[in-house]
C-alpha cells in the first residue's frame, strides 16, 4: 500500500515489512489511476493530458518511439523524475487512491512500494548478498535471520538462487548481464513492493536471458502490478495483458494487448506496430 | 607511393626516439640525484643518526627531532584536512546546486591548488600564529599545511565521486534510500580508493614542504622532540636546508642522509597510494 506520512507509521516502518500482501480479491478495481496528467521539463511538455487506469496484478506494456514520453510516464510512479531539472507535473497520479504529488507522500516509503528495474543492469559493486539485502538494510532491518530468509526468497523468485547459492559473497559485477538483471529484479522484490516499473529491462540482454526475464515477468504478475516500457513489439505481445501506445507525449491508444496488435483503432498505432514508422 | 610510406615510417621512428629521450632525461636525472645522495649519505645512516638530537658537531648530530616533527605534522595535517577536504568534495559534488556561486567556488578551489606554498605560509602566520595566538607551534604548522593540501584533496574527492555512475545512485534511490544513505553506502565506498589515493599524495607533498613552515616560524634548531601540539618544532626539509648551508663537510653528509630518509617516507607513501588505486580498480570496474 502506498503510505502517507504519519508519525506512528514512521516508527513502525520495520514491522511494516512483515505485513503480508493484500489478497487480490480485496483490491479495488484499479491499482493506478492517472487523470489529466501533464508533465513539463521547463518549457517542454513531455506528457499531454494522460488518462490511464491500471488494474492490479496485470502487466501493462508502454510502447512508442523514442522520446514519446513512455519512460517519463513510468517514472512518475516512483517520482524518479523529481531529480530532473525543471520537472513539473499537473493532474492526478493516484496509486491506491493516494495522490503521489499532492498528499504528503514519503519518498522513501513510496519507493519501497513501487520498485524499479532499469534498462542497463546496475548491480551495486558489492556482493550478491549485499545487493539483495541493501533495500532492507537502508530501512533499518537488523534481524540477520530475517534478511537471510528474504534474500534467499527473492533470489528464488527470480530463479537465480541455484546459480549463486554456493557463492553469495561473489561480487555482483562478476555475474553475466542476464544474471545481473535478474539480481536487480531480486533486489527490488526483496523490499516487497506491490508495483514494479521496468524500463526496457531486456534491451541490453541476449535472447536467452531475455526469454528468462520474460518468463519471470509472467510469474511475477500473480503477486505484483507491472508496468513495462519496451521497444520490442514481440515482447509486448508476449508478456503484457494490456498495451498503451504513446506518441509525442500523448497516449494515443490503450487496450487489451491483442486488440492493440490485431485491431488497433487508430491509424498511428497501426503504422507503428507494423513498423511503418518509429 | 612507397616514398610516402617511407617518410611516414621515418617520422614514426623519429617520434619514438624523441619520446625515449624525453623519458630517459627524467629517469637519468633522478638516478644521478639518488645515486649522488646515496654515496654521500648512506654511510652516515645508522640508528644513532635517527635517534640523536641535533648538535653543532656533525658526527654527533641526528635527525630525531626533525623526524618526530615531521611525523607530528603529517598526522595532524591528515587529521585536519581529511574530514574537511572530503566533506567539501562530497558537498560540492552531491549537494551543491549548480548555481553561479558554486561555479565560482569550483574555479577558485582549482585556483587555490596553484597558489605558491609560501603564500599559504604568510596566511598561516597572520591567522594562526598572530590572530589566533597559536604561536609557532605544530598546530599552526599543520593547520597551514592542511590549507595548502585541501584543494588537492577536494579535487581528488570530486573526481573519484564523479567516476561513480549515476545508475548506481538511481538504483539506490529507487530502493527507497535517502540521499545520505546513498552517499554513505554506495558513493563513498565506491570512490574511497580514489579519495585515499588523493589524500596520500597530498600528504606526501605536505611532508616535503619547507617554505610555509619557515614563514610560520618552524625552527632550524629544536633541542627536544615535540610532545604536544603546542610545542615548537622543526621538520626534515628545514633540517636538511639548515645542514646544507653549513660549511663543514660533515653536515653535507648529514643532509644527504636526511634526504634519503625523507625520500623513503615519501616514496613509501606514494607506493601505498599506487597500491590502493590498483586494488580499488581491480575490485570495481563498471
Amino acid at each position: 500500500m502506498i503510505s502517507v506520512m504519519t508519525n506512528e507509521e514512521n516508527k513502525v516502518l520495520n514491522t511494516n515489512l512483515l505485513i503480508p500482501k493484500t489478497d487480490p480479491s480485496k483490491d479495488k478495481d484499479y491499482k493506478i489511476r492517472t487523470e489529466h496528467v501533464d508533465v513539463f521539463y521547463k518549457d517542454f511538455q513531455a506528457l499531454k493530458n494522460i488518462n490511464l487506469k491500471i488494474r492490479p496484478y496485470t502487466v501493462t506494456a508502454l510502447i512508442g518511439p523514442s522520446g514519446c514520453g513512455k519512460s517519463t510516464y513510468l517514472r512518475i510512479f516512483n517520482r524518479m523524475n523529481d531529480y530532473i531539472e525543471g520537472f513539473r507535473l499537473e493532474g492526478k497520479v493516484l496509486v491506491d487512491d493516494v495522490d503521489l504529488y499532492k498528499d504528503k507522500v514519503l519518498l522513501e516509503r513510496l519507493r519501497k512500494d513501487v520498485g524499479m528495474v532499469f534498462q542497463k543492469p546496475n548491480p551495486f559493486p558489492k556482493t550478491v548478498f549485499e545487493n539483495v539485502a541493501y533495500g532492507l538494510k537502508i530501512q533499518g532491518v537488523k534481524d540477520k535471520h530475517f534478511i537471510q530468509e528474504r534474500v534467499e526468497h527473492a533470489l528464488k523468485q527470480v530463479v537465480l538462487w541455484n546459480e549463486v547459492k554456493d557463492d553469495l559473497k561473489k561480487n555482483a559485477l562478476a555475474l553475466s548481464g542476464g544474471q545481473q538483471q535478474r539480481l536487480c529484479i531480486a533486489r527490488t522484490l526483496a523490499v516487497e513492493p506491490n508495483i514494479i516499473l521496468m524500463d526496457e529491462p531486456t534491451s541490453a540482454l541476449d535472447p536467452l536471458s531475455t526469454g528468462k526475464i520474460e518468463e519471470l515477468i509472467f510469474e511475477l504478475k500473480n503477486e505484483y502490478t507491472i508496468l513495462i516500457v519496451t521497444h520490442n513489439m514481440q515482447q509486448a505481445g508476449r508478456v503484457s495483458d494490456r498495451t498503451a501506445f504513446f506518441y509525442l507525449g500523448e497516449l494515443v491508444e490503450e487496450g487489451l494487448t491483442k486488440d492493440i496488435f490485431l485491431n488497433p483503432k487508430k491509424e498511428r498505432t497501426q503504422n507503428y506496430i507494423t513498423g511503418r514508422f518509429g | 607511393m612507397s616514398r610516402i610510406i617511407k617518410i611516414n615510417r621515418l617520422k614514426n621512428s623519429g617520434f619514438q626516439v624523441l619520446g625515449i629521450i624525453g623519458t630517459l632525461i627524467g629517469l637519468v636525472l633522478l638516478a644521478i640525484f639518488i645515486g649522488d645522495i646515496l654515496m654521500d649519505g648512506l654511510t652516515r645512516i645508522d640508528w644513532d643518526f635517527i635517534t640523536s638530537l641535533p648538535s653543532r658537531f656533525p658526527e654527533k648530530s641526528g635527525i630525531f627531532t626533525a623526524m618526530m616533527g615531521s611525523i607530528w605534522i603529517l598526522l595532524m595535517t591528515a587529521i585536519i584536512s581529511f574530514p574537511i577536504g572530503i566533506g567539501a568534495g562530497i558537498y560540492l559534488e552531491e549537494y551543491a546546486t549548480k548555481s553561479r556561486l558554486s561555479k565560482i567556488l569550483e574555479i577558485n578551489i582549482s585556483n587555490l591548488a596553484g597558489v605558491p606554498s609560501i603564500i599559504y605560509g604568510l596566511l598561516g602566520l597572520e591567522v594562526f600564529v598572530r590572530i589566533l595566538h597559536f604561536g609557532s607551534s605544530l598546530l599552526s604548522g599543520s593547520l597551514t599545511l592542511a590549507l595548502l593540501i585541501l584543494p588537492i584533496i577536494i579535487v581528488a574527492t570530486r573526481e573519484s565521486i564523479k567516476a561513480v555512475p549515476q545508475s548506481i545512485r538511481d538504483a539506490s534511490y529507487a530502493l527507497g534510500a535517502s540521499k545520505w544513505q546513498t552517499i554513505q553506502h554506495q558513493v563513498i565506498p565506491a570512490s574511497f580508493g580514489g579519495i585515499m589515493t588523493g589524500v596520500i599524495l597530498a600528504l606526501s607533498r605536505a611532508v616535503g614542504e619547507a617554505a610555509p613552515l619557515i614563514v610560520v616560524g618552524a625552527l632550524a634548531y629544536v633541542p627536544f622532540a615535540p610532545k604536544t601540539p603546542m610545542d615548537d618544532f622543526s621538520v626534515m626539509p628545514i633540517q636538511i636546508f639548515n645542514w646544507i648551508s653549513r660549511p663543514q663537510h660533515g653536515f653535507i653528509e648529514n643532509a644527504a642522509a636526511a634526504i634519503i630518509i625523507l625520500l623513503i617516507i615519501t616514496f613509501g607513501m606514494n607506493a601505498i597510494a599506487i597500491y590502493l588505486r590498483s586494488r580499488w580498480q581491480k575490485r570495481i570496474s563498471w
